[in-house]
């Protein structure tokens, strides 16, 4: 056990955790997920959301597997390390709407870290632009938390309440199994409460088995290496050390690796797939995500690895991108492959405003 | 031992930035940092490793006790 935990921890057990995912994204990818999206956590609840009825975007409703098995993957994995640790209590209304706005941002760029890495390495150029703005808004979140930005102390909480979010992904199985439809259109056919996309990204999807068995591995490599995008990146810049930055570049040589086996690799800046190419709003996007993300401490798939284990403030923010999401496409925040939508450009700017309002204010003594 | 922090309770990177702040403040000598999760240890680890400094752990009901020395 001692040599496991070893290997998971050292540079190796990142990179096989990061070559995983590289791996697998692309295959899931040519098993039937939308291109360039073999994973990525933020458009995945954004389908969910869309499931759900939070939203009524007829092309992106599905309840992804791929999320559910993140955080049982993660769950499994802490519960056999010993790494269960339910927790929460620091600051959750601040947590809920990072969460919330890091969505946003995600949605003008059209996806979430992960994605970008997958775009780039499927040759989605403007992917380049969105981890550029990653970076800079992890970079602004920095400097906040080199100034004593903190969300404060999580502190104990019960084994059941470490539980909840893992439940939770149970019943979205359970509602993606049976996909209960007992609402009634007008003209009395059935529809909803559960929604699946007829045609669009959120009909495309591989096996459920496939996708299911995949996300609880990574789920369980990631909950035990710490792999994290927005954290690769911090360390780089806080710390100048490039543990985590290993596990991402294994993802990108791997996921091009794949793309270019697979005949998916398709280099450029136009015509890419559910993606836009207006490189100021890219950018824009992934700055509030990248800040979103700093603030809260990590990217949407380590708040995911995070709420399997018990941390019911990572949970929050999974929650609030769920919800974020919901608003995006209600509210036409959403980017579409022809662009920004119409309130894209003036929500970003009203994340920035809050996540730099959170980084200013959020400042306590923790003696 | 001088010097304690307690990182307890704190979100990922926090730990991290409090300890080399300290490691910066002092310059050497030895301090403890007072942690509770894995995850803060291992990356308390890799920052000892890469700037030189010792580090001895001792793990007791939850909490994790970080002891670093620089000569």
């Amino acid at each position: 056990m001692r040599k496991t935990v070893r290997f998971f921890g050292s540079r190796w057990g990142i990179i096989s955790a990061g070559l995983f995912v590289g791996i697998f994204a692309p295959l899931l990818q040519h098993w039937g997920n939308p291109k360039n999206m073999g994973i990525c956590v933020a458009c995945m609840e954004r389908d969910i959301a869309g499931a759900l009825g939070l939203h009524r975007a007829a092309l992106v409703q599905y309840i992804r597997p791929e999320i559910i098995g993140f955080v049982l993957g993660a769950l499994i994995a802490a519960a056999l390390f010993k790494e269960f640790k339910p927790r929460g209590g620091s600051s959750p209304i601040i947590r809920f709407f990072l969460g919330f706005f890091a969505m946003i941002g995600a949605l003008v760029f059209l996806g979430c870290p992960w994605r970008a890495l997958l775009r780039l390495s499927g040759g989605d150029w403007n992917a380049i632009v969105g981890l550029a703005g990653l970076a800079f808004g992890i970079w602004i979140g920095i400097l906040f938390l080199k100034s004593g930005y903190t969300l404060g102390r999580s502190t104990k909480a019960s084994g059941f309440s470490g539980l909840v979010f893992p439940i939770v992904m149970v019943v979205l199985l359970l509602l993606l199994l049976f996909a209960p439809q007992f609402g009634r259109t007008p003209e009395g056919m059935p529809t909803g409460p559960v929604f699946f996309s007829q045609k669009g990204p959120g009909s495309q999807h591989a096996p459920l088995v496939v996708s299911l068995i995949i996300a609880l591995c990574v789920g369980f490599l990631a909950q035990r290496t710490r792999l994290c995008t927005m954290g690769a990146i911090r360390d780089v810049i806080l710390i100048r050390n490039t543990h985590l930055l290993s596990g991402i570049l294994g993802i990108v040589i791997a996921a091009f690796i794949m793309n270019l086996i697979l005949g998916q690799f398709k280099p450029g800046f136009s015509d890419q797939p559910i993606a836009h190419a207006n490189h100021l709003w890219n950018f824009l996007g992934m700055v509030l995500s990248g800040l979103a993300f700093a603030l809260a401490g990590g990217c949407p798939g380590r708040q995911l690895f995070l709420s399997g284990e018990g941390d019911g403030d990572a949970a929050i923010f999974a929650t609030g991108m769920i919800v974020g999401a919901g608003f995006a496409h209600n509210f036409s925040m959403a980017s579409s492959p022809a662009g920004p939508g119409a309130y894209g450009p003036a929500s970003v700017i009203i994340g920035l405003i809050f996540c730099l309002a959170v980084g200013y204010t959020m400042k306590e003594k923790i003696a | 031992m001088s010097e304690k922090i307690d990182a307890r309770g704190l979100s990922c990177p926090q730990p991290v930035i409090m300890t080399n702040k300290k490691m910066k403040e002092i310059g050497r000598g030895a301090f403890e940092v007072l942690v509770d999760t894995e995850t803060a240890k291992e990356n308390i680890t890799r920052l000892a490793q890469q700037s030189g400094w010792q580090l001895d752990v001792n793990e007791e009901s939850g909490n994790i006790r970080l002891v670093l020395k620089k000569a």
